[in-house]
């Protein structure tokens, strides 16, 4: 396969379908699996290219988390029932290797620190939890969030975890004292609406390069009416040394659209999904333009995806039913 | 009571000022002569009986349409389901969603209707016919709950309004919401949980120069009233008699009179402080409370606003109940918590749920009502009432029926016989007691 990137070229290379729609979806780091969940709450696991499926059931409710370990040996969901499962992702069979009560509802990120002894989790109980990846074992919880915590992140030394909340604040922890060092404001992704009573936003997303010394933020804005669907994606570019907002990418002619995660690609290109009435896009942004530089329309709606760098595949979580894996190259 | 006539031909035109005034400030006296100019129960007596009961209704309207799936008829692990699971509630047998799990240990106090089709999808349509128990048409206007209450149920000698409408911004209550009844029995709206406005005499006005004001009112009004009465002069007379005994009774309004302790398990936001107004005004013989929760029209992200405004509602509203049940108050007063309609079974694109009024669940208790009962049901994915159907003309007559007022009866007004309730229905006698 020929994998040169070109973001002008990508394409749907493989669609594989479930029996429901999908919610989330990760990329085994040695990009040989692909692992979503579904509205029936099970999870799937895909093997890279075949699409051979494997469903695991285990969670009692949605799955909104998903990461895999580094060595891509283990999945771990964080689920709407508070559970945190590792999963052996890469046996012929594989079962639930350890399943704990880690939070008092939604569960909504987890992440594994870069030295994979760490697993991090957050959610609708505002409160931060780290646990041993190794024996699951709590270490301990990081109070300080206001409302729902929507997603979470290792700094790349491992010193540091970044968490993002409804409110559109960024928490940076010192890992070694545990303690809040710093806020980041990132309050254009939070709305509140007197009308309907309803806070809606947050940093739905979020990922940082260290190289560019910048944090993406994504999530939505112009809520004038949450509850019907009346917003707009917005990806917000940080300055990550002060948290100082340097751009604001919004996205014109996406109604109802969100940001569902951003990630970066090598070449320093920060790429967001996005779902909404118009369907799913990929957009693409360069931190001289404010609105994307490239917007790829995926075949449906779509809830999340996942980027493997060394291949140049995205995976895709979609509304109806399938795991979408695009290849952002020429088709051979 | 006496039947009024109005402009012409009034019986009424006799009423010298010396009279008027001594009932206007007589409590039960002024209410009668006022509330007979529109129109009356055909049985007086059977009247007079039903207000000594003192029996009164609080309704909870979860405006924009309250998630039937999120709250009283959960379907976890079905197609429709949602991340929302089912928990136990303190009746073995009743699941109920994990979003209430205050709610839940109320549950022996409480009684689902989980049958409930209104085959109406729109908000103010749906809203009208849950609030008047009739289809909504161009040909008839007629009265909300919080009318007929008052009308059947406030005793007027406590110096209350027998309709008050609790929102968070105090709007509402401005609708014809008690028709044929008339202005008299709309609603006075609260906005919050703050006493209504201009209750306070000014600083500069003595207590003299008061009474002299509303004495030349009251003669000017009694010139005016012998020559051209009609249901509106009545109407501002009683608005001005009612404001009185509001300046009066403001305490009542101001729930700073509240412990600590109750302000806090009511919870500090506008809900836990609207509930415990609502209580308050129960408890000091309103007939007819409405608290409105909102919102609820989760077209979008249905989950996650469900959470946050059922995380708001549950303490409160299950603080409330098990008060009103501590106090022996919920053996007379009606519980209702309804909305115009529910949600898809459907999830749509957004994490969304649309309008549903074909299978949905309206929550009541007290009263008469059955407790600790689940009446109705809907198949496994929520989409078609199985069992237990009921609309909003028999919920209207079991509002009625649960406070120990006859729906069948009628009402006289200016001569006609009106029925209160829709004749075509008939209450769910199974969930009364």
């Amino acid at each position: 396969m020929n994998s040169t990137i070109d973001i002008t070229k990508t394409h749907v290379a493989y669609e594989w379908k479930h029996d429901r729609p999908l919610i989330a979806c990760r990329m085994s780091p040695d990009g040989l699996q692909a692992a979503s969940s579904s509205e029936d709450s099970s999870l799937q696991l895909w093997t890279v290219p075949t699409g051979q499926k494997k469903v695991l059931a285990g969670h009692e409710s949605w799955v909104h988390a998903l990461s895999y370990s580094n060595d891509s040996q283990q999945l771990i969901s964080g689920g709407c029932d508070g559970r945190l499962i590792w999963w052996s992702a890469k046996e012929e069979t594989p079962g639930i290797v350890r399943k704990i009560d880690a939070h008092t509802g939604w569960i909504r990120g987890v992440a594994i620190s870069p030295d994979n002894t760490t697993l991090a989790s957050v959610g609708n109980d505002k409160i931060v939890r780290l646990w041993s990846f190794a024996t699951g074992e709590k270490i301990c919880e990081l109070p300080g969030h206001d409302r729902h915590i929507y997603s979470v992140l290792f700094h790349p030394s491992g010193t540091q975890l970044v968490t993002g909340d409804l409110l559109g604040k960024i928490h940076v922890w010192n890992l070694a004292d545990r303690k809040l060092e710093r806020t980041i404001e990132a309050t254009p992704l939070y709305a509140e609406n007197k009308g309907q009573n309803a806070e809606y936003g947050g940093v739905r997303a979020m990922a940082l390069n260290i190289e560019r010394g910048e944090l993406i933020a994504g999530g939505t804005h112009k809520a004038t009416n949450p509850f019907g669907a009346v917003h707009e994606p917005l990806v917000l570019r940080i300055n990550w040394a002060d948290g100082v907002l340097k751009k604001s990418h919004s996205c014109e002619g996406i109604p109802g659209g969100l940001v569902w995660r951003v990630q970066w690609l090598k070449d320093g290109t920060a790429v967001g999904v996005s779902g909404g009435s118009t369907g799913g896009i990929l957009l693409f942004f360069h931190d001289a333009l404010e609105k994307e530089m490239h917007r790829f329309k995926l075949p449906t709606l779509a809830r999340d995806m996942d980027i493997h760098l060394e291949s140049n595949l995205v995976a895709t979580a979609h509304y109806d039913n399938h795991l979408r894996i695009s290849g952002m190259f020429a088709k051979a | 009571m006496s039947i009024a006539h109005y402009a012409c031909g009034s019986q009424d035109h006799g009423l010298n000022r010396r009279r008027f005034l001594r009932q206007s400030l007589s409590g039960v006296a002024a209410g009668g002569a006022i509330a007979g100019g529109l129109g009356t129960l055909t049985h007086g007596a059977a009247a007079d009986q039903l207000k000594s009961q003192d029996m009164r209704v609080v309704v909870f309207n979860m405006h924009g349409g309250l998630s039937q799936l999120e709250s009283w008829d959960p379907k976890p692990g079905t197609k429709t389901g949602g991340p929302c699971r089912a928990i136990p509630t303190s009746v073995p047998g009743i699941h109920i969603s994990d979003l209430l799990p205050y709610t839940a240990k109320q549950m022996h106090h409480l009684c689902l209707m989980r049958g409930v089709n209104t085959a109406e999808d729109d908000h103010g349509k749906g809203a009208y016919l849950m609030l008047t128990g009739r289809r909504q048409s161009a040909a008839a206007e007629y009265p909300q709950i919080g009318a007929v209450a008052a009308r059947m149920l406030n005793d007027e000698s406590r110096g209350l309004p027998g309709h008050i409408v609790v929102t968070p911004g105090g709007g509402g209550g401005k609708g014809n919401e008690a028709a044929y009844l008339g202005p008299k029995y709309s609603s006075i709206s609260l906005g919050g949980s703050k006493p209504p406005p201009n209750t306070t005499k000014p600083d500069a006005i003595n207590d003299e120069a008061e009474a002299r004001r509303h004495e030349m009112r009251r003669h000017v009004n009694q010139e005016f009233l012998s020559r051209r009465r009609t249901a509106i002069t009545d109407a501002y007379t009683h608005s001005y008699e009612q404001a009185l005994r509001l300046m009066e009774r403001k305490d009542v309004f101001d729930i700073s009179k509240e412990s600590t302790k109750d302000q806090e398990r009511y919870g500090n936001h506008d809900f836990g402080r609207q509930c415990l107004m609502a209580r308050r005004l129960l408890e000091n013989g309103v007939s007819f409370v409405q608290v409105t929760h909102s919102n609820y029209d989760t077209h979008n992200e249905n989950f996650i606003f469900h959470i946050e405004q059922l995380g708001e509602f549950d303490q409160s509203f299950a603080t409330f109940v098990a008060d009103l049940a501590d106090r022996g108050l919920l053996e007379k007063t009606l519980v209702v918590v309804l909305s115009e309609f529910g949600r898809t079974p459907n999830i749509n694109l957004y994490y969304g749920r649309d309008h549903w009024s074909k299978a949905w669940s309206v929550l009541m208790a007290g009263g008469k009502m059955a407790r600790g009962a689940a009446f109705g049901k809907t198949n496994d994915e929520g989409t078609e009432v199985v069992d237990g159907q009921v609309d909003h003309g028999a919920l209207f007559h079991t509002y009625l029926r649960a406070v120990g007022v006859d729906s069948s009866q009628t009402i006289a007004v200016d001569g006609r016989q009106l029925p209160i309730a829709d004749p075509a229905a008939a209450p769910v006698w199974k969930v009364l007691t």
